[in-house]
C-alpha cells in the first residue's frame, strides 16, 4: 500500500520535480496547480499527506491550508509547506496556518522523502 | 529514454517563458495604470517561480537575481515600498535581464553578470539591510534543542482533581539497553499543540529509528484536572535511547517541525554511566520497546479529544489509489516533435491523395461514378485534417509582441527618444515558425520606426504632436491571411529625400517618373537607407530589402502606406499556413516547377508584337498600358540558354511586391493545386529563386519558386525603372 | 543515430576494427564508415537545382523529405557517366546532415583495424576527400572523409 500524497504548486517544474522525486521512491503521487484546485482534489481523494506551495494564484498555500484544517475529513493531513525562504518568520506563519512541516526548496530528493516519512511515517 | 530531469528542465526553460510573459504583462499592466491588486502578485510569483525551479536546476545566477528581483517586488507587494515611474521601469528593465539569463542558461551560454549585477545593486538600493543576506544565518536558530526541564518530567500533580490510578511512581526511563555504546538520550515531550499541526510523534519517533537502534519509554503524566483526562496531548512524554554515532544535530533535524510545540532534551551519551540515567523499571511500566522502524506501537501516540483523529496510514478506507485528480486540465503539453510528425504525415496524406487523384483521373472513370464522389469526400476530409492539425501549432502573437516591447523600450532609451509601443490582436494565432520567423524582421522595422519613423520630441512638439511618439503593432486576421502592422505616427516617409537618395546611389534614372507608391518601395530595395547620417540604431547595413526577402520567405508580403505629417505603416501579410501553398504547377526545360498562386496576378499567352527589346537580351512586354520586364524561368535558373520567344509562349505575370510586374515565360502550365512544403535549407542550404520544394503525385520532388528571390537575383537589376507607366 | 567523425571515436569492438561500407565508382573502389550510412536505395530521377555546383544531381523524395544526392564521381573529380537504373544512393547521416551519394554499384562490407590503414598520398587537391588507403586482396580501397566529401552550405550556395 503506497503512500499518497497530493502536491499543489503552480509552478510546472515544481510539479514534475516532485512528482519525480516521490512518483520514484513509490510514493502515489496527486498534482494539484493550486488552492482551489487542491481543494477540488481533496473532494475525491484524501491523501496521507500533502505538499503545498505558498504564493499561488487563486488560493494561495495559506488560505489552503486553512480550508483543509477547517474540513472535517482532512483536518488532520499532515501539510508540508514548501517556501524559498527559510527564514523563521515564514516557517511562524506557516505553523500558525497549521502546517506541519515546511520543505525549503531547492529540495534534494532524499530530503522530501524524509520530510514526508517525519509525518506520515 | 532520456534523462526525466533532463525533461523537467527542458520543460522548466518552457515554463519560464510563459512566467516571463506573464511578469511582463503584468509590469506593463502597472506602466499603464490598468493594474488591480493582484497585478503585482502575478508578477512576484512569476519571479517566484522562476527562481525557484531555477535553484533546483542549481542556476545560481538565475536565482540570485530572480531572489533579489523577487525581494524588491514583495516589498511593493506588502506595500512597504511604492510603486513608481523609476521603480516600474527597473522593473521592466529587469525582466528583460531576466528573460536575457533565462535564455543564457538554457542554452549554457555564459551569463554576463556586469548586466545582472548593475540591476542587482540598483534592486538593493531599494530595499533596507534588514531583508539582506537572506536567511540562511537564522537557520540555526531554528535548530537549536530546547532545554527540558527534567523536573518536570514524571513530577506528581499536585493538584490532582480526580483520583487516578496513580502514575506517580512510574520511572521515566526505561534502563534496559546497552550502556556501553554511545548514543544520544532523547527527551521529546510534545505540547498539545503538537497534535493539532498534524505530526505524529510515532512518525518522529519511527525517523529516529533511522539513526540507530532505539529504547523508548513512554511516560503519562497524571492529569492535573478534568480537561486533561479528554486529553492525552501534552501529558505524554517519549525517552528515547539512540544508538548511534550521529550528532545531537541530527536529532533536531528530525524533530526540526516540532520546533516550538514541544520539549526536546538531546543529551550525548557518550560512554554514559547508565546510573544516571536509569531507574528501576517495574511491572506497572508502559511496555518497554525495543523497536525496529517497523514495528513500533501504534499505542503510543494518542489522540487529541476528537475522535475523528484519524491515523493516515490506518485509514486505507479513504483512499482511492486510482483516482486521479478530479479536474481534467484544459490544456495537453504535447511535444512539439511528435506535432512535426503528424504534420509531416499530414502532408503524406495530402501527397498521397493527390497521387490517388492522379491514378483515378488517367482511369477515365466517368466523374459521376461512387469512386470519383467518394475521392471527393476524400479530398474534404484531407483537407480539414490538414487545417486542424495546422492549427494545433499556431501560436498567438503575444510572444512577439512582447519582444517587440523591449525592442522599443531599448531603441527608444538608446536614441533619447520617448515612443509608447500600443499593441492589438495579441491572440491572433499564427503558424510557430512564422513567429520564430518574424522576430527578426520586426525587430527591424521597430527600430526603423522609433529610428527614422518617429520625429524627435522638439519637431513633434513643433507640429502640435504629443511629445511621445506611437508605434501602434497590430495583428488580425484578414480574408484568409494574417496582416502585421507596424504603424507610427511619425513624419511620414520624406519622398524627395528618398527620391534623391535613389537617384545619388544609382538606383533609379534621374529623370524616372514615380509614383508615391512606387517611390516607398524604393525603401526595400539593396542598399537602400534613408538615415542620412548613420544611427548607433539602425544604420547596421541591414536594410528593407532583408526585411523582404525575410517575409517573402514565409510566403508573405510587405507594404507600406505613408502619409506626410501623420505617419507611416507597414503591414505584413502572411499566409495562415506555411506548410501547405496554393500554386501553380508549371514545366519548363523538362523540370516541373510550383509557382505560389498569390504571387501570379494572371496568365497569358504572349503576342511577339507586344515585346520589346530595350537593351541586349532585355525585353520588356507591354501588357495594356504597362511595359514590364520579361524573364525567361529556364535561363534565369540556368536550365537553358535564352531562347527566341515565340508567339504563344506562356507568360506568367508575376506580382512581388505591390505596383511592381514582371512576366515569366514558362513552358506549359499543367496543373494548379494545393502542395505540401517540404523545406530544403536543413538538408542543403538556401538555393537562390526557390523557397522550398514539395512532393508531386507522381513521387518526384518539385522546386516551389520565390518569384521575390528571383526577381532580386535576376539578369536585371532595373526592374523598379522599367515599369513605369506608358502613357 | 549520430556519426563519430574522429576514426578514434567510432572503433568498435574488441579488436578496434570498424566497419566499412565498400562501392564501385568506374574501375576504383571506395569505402565510407558503417555508422555514416542510413540506407542504400536504388538510383531514382532527381529534380536538378538551379545554379547548383555539377557535383549536386539534384534532390530525390526520400520516404517524403527533400534528399541532396552527390554524383560521387563528379565530387571526387572522376569521369562524368550518366546515371543508370542499377546505380545506386548511399544514404549518408553525417553531424545530423543527411545526403545522398550516387555510386556504381556496392560491393561489401569490410573491417579494418587502424594499423591496416595509410594515409593517402598528397597529390591532388581532390585528395582531401580520402582519409586513408588500404590493401586488401591486391585491391587498393580509398576510405573517404565524409566530412569532406558532403558539400558544406557554403559550396552549394551560389
Amino acid at each position: 500500500m503506497s503512500i499518497s500524497v497530493l502536491a499543489v504548486d503552480d509552478s510546472r517544474t515544481m510539479r514534475d520535480m516532485i512528482n519525480l522525486a516521490l512518483s520514484s521512491e513509490g510514493f502515489e503521487v496527486h498534482l494539484a496547480e493550486d488552492g482551489e484546485h487542491g481543494l477540488e482534489v481533496l473532494d475525491d481523494l484524501a491523501p496521507d499527506a500533502i505538499i503545498t506551495d505558498i504564493n499561488m494564484p487563486r488560493l494561495d498555500g495559506f488560505g489552503f491550508i486553512d480550508a483543509v484544517r477547517l474540513r472535517d475529513e482532512t483536518k488532520t493531513i499532515p501539510i508540508l509547506v514548501l517556501t524559498t525562504e527559510s527564514s523563521p518568520d515564514l516557517k511562524a506563519r506557516a505553523r500558525l496556518s497549521g502546517a506541519t512541516g515546511w520543505i525549503v526548496k531547492p529540495f534534494a530528493q532524499d530530503k522530501l522523502v524524509r520530510a514526508l516519512r517525519m509525518v506520515v511515517g | 529514454m532520456s534523462d526525466p530531469m533532463q525533461e523537467i528542465m527542458a520543460s522548466f526553460f518552457i515554463e519560464c517563458e510563459e512566467l516571463h510573459e506573464s511578469l511582463v504583462d503584468a509590469l506593463q499592466a502597472l506602466a499603464d495604470g490598468d493594474a488591480d491588486v493582484e497585478t503585482i502578485n502575478v508578477a512576484f510569483r512569476a519571479v517566484h517561480s522562476i527562481k525557484g525551479g531555477a535553484g533546483a536546476f542549481g542556476l545560481d545566477d538565475l536565482v540570485n537575481f530572480a531572489h533579489q528581483f523577487e525581494t524588491v517586488m514583495d516589498a511593493c507587494r506588502s506595500g512597504d515600498l511604492a510603486m513608481d515611474d523609476p521603480l516600474n521601469s527597473l522593473f521592466l528593465r529587469c525582466s528583460d535581464v531576466l528573460s536575457d539569463l533565462i535564455r543564457c542558461s538554457r542554452d549554457g551560454e555564459p551569463i554576463d553578470t556586469a548586466m545582472s549585477g548593475g540591476l542587482i545593486e540598483e534592486l538593493a538600493a531599494y530595499v533596507s539591510s534588514d531583508n539582506e543576506g537572506g536567511a540562511e544565518p537564522e537557520e540555526e536558530i531554528d535548530f537549536q534543542p530546547m532545554t527540558l526541564d527534567l523536573g518536570e518530567l514524571g513530577g506528581p500533580g499536585d493538584d490532582m482533581a480526580v483520583d487516578l490510578p496513580s502514575l506517580d511512581d512510574l520511572p521515566p526511563i526505561n534502563l534496559d539497553f546497552p550502556s556501553t555504546s554511545p548514543g544520544l538520550l532523547v527527551e521529546f515531550r510534545p505540547d498539545r499543540e503538537l497534535y493539532e499541526s498534524g505530526n505524529e510523534p510515532l512518525f518522529l519517533i519511527k525517523t529516529l529509528a533511522d539513526l540507530g537502534p532505539c529504547q523508548t519509554t513512554v511516560t503519562l503524566d497524571p492529569p492535573k484536572s478534568i480537561e486533561d483526562l479528554k486529553n492525552l496531548g501534552g501529558r505524554l512524554s517519549w525517552s528515547i535511547l539512540v544508538e548511534t554515532v550521529s550528532q545531537p544535530d541530527a536529532v533536531a533535524e528530525i524533530f526540526e517541525f516540532t520546533d516550538g510545540l514541544c520539549q526536546l532534551n538531546v543529551t550525548p551519551q557518550q560512554d554514559a554511566e547508565p546510573d544516571a540515567v536509569i531507574s528501576e523499571l517495574t511491572e506497572e511500566t508502559t511496555p518497554v520497546v525495543t523497536p525496529q522502524a517497523d514495528d513500533i506501537p501504534t499505542a503510543a501516540p494518542p489522540a487529541p479529544a476528537e475522535t475523528s483523529k484519524a491515523n493516515p496510514i490506518d485509514s486505507p478506507s479513504t483512499k482511492r489509489s486510482e483516482s486521479k485528480p478530479a479536474k481534467a486540465s484544459p490544456t495537453v503539453r504535447v511535444d512539439l516533435e511528435r506535432i512535426e510528425r503528424l504534420v509531416n504525415l499530414v502532408g503524406e496524406l495530402v501527397i498521397n491523395q493527390a497521387m490517388l487523384s492522379q491514378s483515378i483521373a488517367q482511369e477515365d472513370i466517368p466523374p459521376n461514378s461512387p469512386v470519383s464522389a467518394g475521392l471527393d469526400e476524400f479530398m474534404q476530409l484531407t483537407r480539414n485534417i490538414q487545417e486542424s492539425v495546422m492549427m494545433i501549432r499556431a501560436q498567438p502573437v503575444k510572444s512577439l509582441f512582447q519582444r517587440m516591447s523591449r525592442i522599443v523600450r531599448e531603441s527608444s532609451a538608446a536614441i533619447d527618444k520617448r515612443v509608447r509601443l500600443v499593441t492589438d490582436g495579441e491572440t491572433t494565432e499564427i503558424d510557430k515558425t512564422a513567429i520564430e520567423r518574424l522576430a527578426d524582421p520586426l525587430t527591424h522595422m521597430i527600430r526603423n520606426a522609433v529610428d527614422h519613423g518617429l520625429e524627435n520630441a522638439a519637431t513633434r512638439r513643433e507640429r502640435g504632436k504629443n511629445e511621445q511618439g506611437e508605434i501602434r503593432l497590430s495583428a488580425a486576421h484578414r480574408s484568409g491571411r494574417v496582416v502585421i502592422e507596424v504603424a507610427d505616427d511619425g513624419g511620414g516617409i520624406d519622398r524627395e529625400k528618398v527620391r534623391a537618395k535613389a537617384i545619388e546611389k544609382g538606383l533609379i534614372a534621374e529623370d524616372a517618373a514615380l509614383s508615391e507608391s512606387e517611390t516607398d518601395q524604393l525603401l526595400f530595395l539593396p542598399g537602400f537607407s534613408t538615415a542620412t547620417e548613420v544611427s548607433s540604431l539602425s544604420g547596421r547595413g541591414v536594410g528593407m530589402d532583408v526585411v523582404r526577402t525575410q517575409i517573402s520567405s514565409l510566403g508573405g508580403r510587405v507594404s507600406i502606406e505613408s502619409s506626410p505629417g501623420v505617419g507611416t505603416t507597414f503591414s505584413i501579410s502572411l499566409p495562415l499556413t506555411l506548410a501547405v501553398l496554393d500554386g501553380m504547377v508549371i514545366t519548363v526545360a523538362g523540370e516541373t516547377l510550383v509557382i505560389p498562386l498569390n504571387a501570379i496576378v494572371e496568365t497569358l499567352s504572349l503576342a511577339v508584337d507586344d515585346l520589346r527589346t530595350v537593351a541586349e537580351g532585355q525585353k520588356v512586354l507591354r501588357v495594356r498600358e504597362q511595359f514590364v520586364s520579361v524573364l525567361d524561368l529556364g535561363t534565369e535558373l540556368g536550365y537553358r540558354a535564352q531562347i527566341p520567344v515565340e508567339e504563344g509562349t506562356i507568360a506568367l505575370l508575376i506580382s512581388p511586391e505591390e505596383g511592381v510586374l514582371v512576366a515569366l515565360l514558362v513552358d506549359t502550365i499543367e496543373d494548379q493545386r494545393q502542395v505540401v512544403i517540404k523545406g530544403m535549407q536543413e538538408s542543403y542550404g538556401r538555393v537562390p529563386g526557390v523557397a522550398a520544394a514539395t512532393i508531386l503525385g507522381d513521387g518526384q520532388i518539385a522546386l516551389i519558386l520565390d518569384p521575390n528571390d528571383l526577381i532580386q537575383n535576376s539578369s536585371g537589376d532595373d526592374v523598379v525603372i522599367l515599369q513605369k507607366k506608358a502613357s | 543515430m549520430t556519426v563519430a567523425s574522429d576514426p578514434q571515436v567510432s572503433e568498435t569492438g574488441a579488436t578496434g576494427e570498424t566497419e566499412y561500407l565498400s562501392f564501385r565508382i568506374g574501375e576504383n573502389e571506395y569505402s565510407v564508415e558503417i555508422m555514416s550510412v542510413r540506407e542504400i536505395r536504388g538510383w531514382t530521377r532527381t529534380t536538378s537545382l538551379p545554379h547548383a555546383p555539377d557535383f549536386v544531381r539534384g534532390v530525390i523524395n526520400l520516404r517524403g523529405t527533400v534528399l541532396p544526392v552527390v554524383d560521387l564521381a563528379l565530387r571526387l573529380g572522376l569521369e562524368e557517366t550518366e546515371p543508370e537504373d542499377r546505380n545506386v544512393i548511399i544514404v549518408v547521416d553525417v553531424e545530423s546532415r543527411v545526403m545522398g551519394l550516387r555510386v556504381d554499384a556496392v560491393s561489401d562490407i569490410l573491417s579494418f583495424s587502424p594499423d591496416q590503414l595509410q594515409p593517402p598520398p598528397e597529390m591532388t587537391s581532390k585528395s582531401r576527400f580520402v582519409r586513408a588507403l588500404t590493401i586488401l586482396d591486391d585491391r587498393m580501397v580509398r576510405l573517404l572523409d565524409l566530412e569532406e566529401v558532403l558539400p558544406s552550405n557554403k559550396e552549394v550556395a551560389a
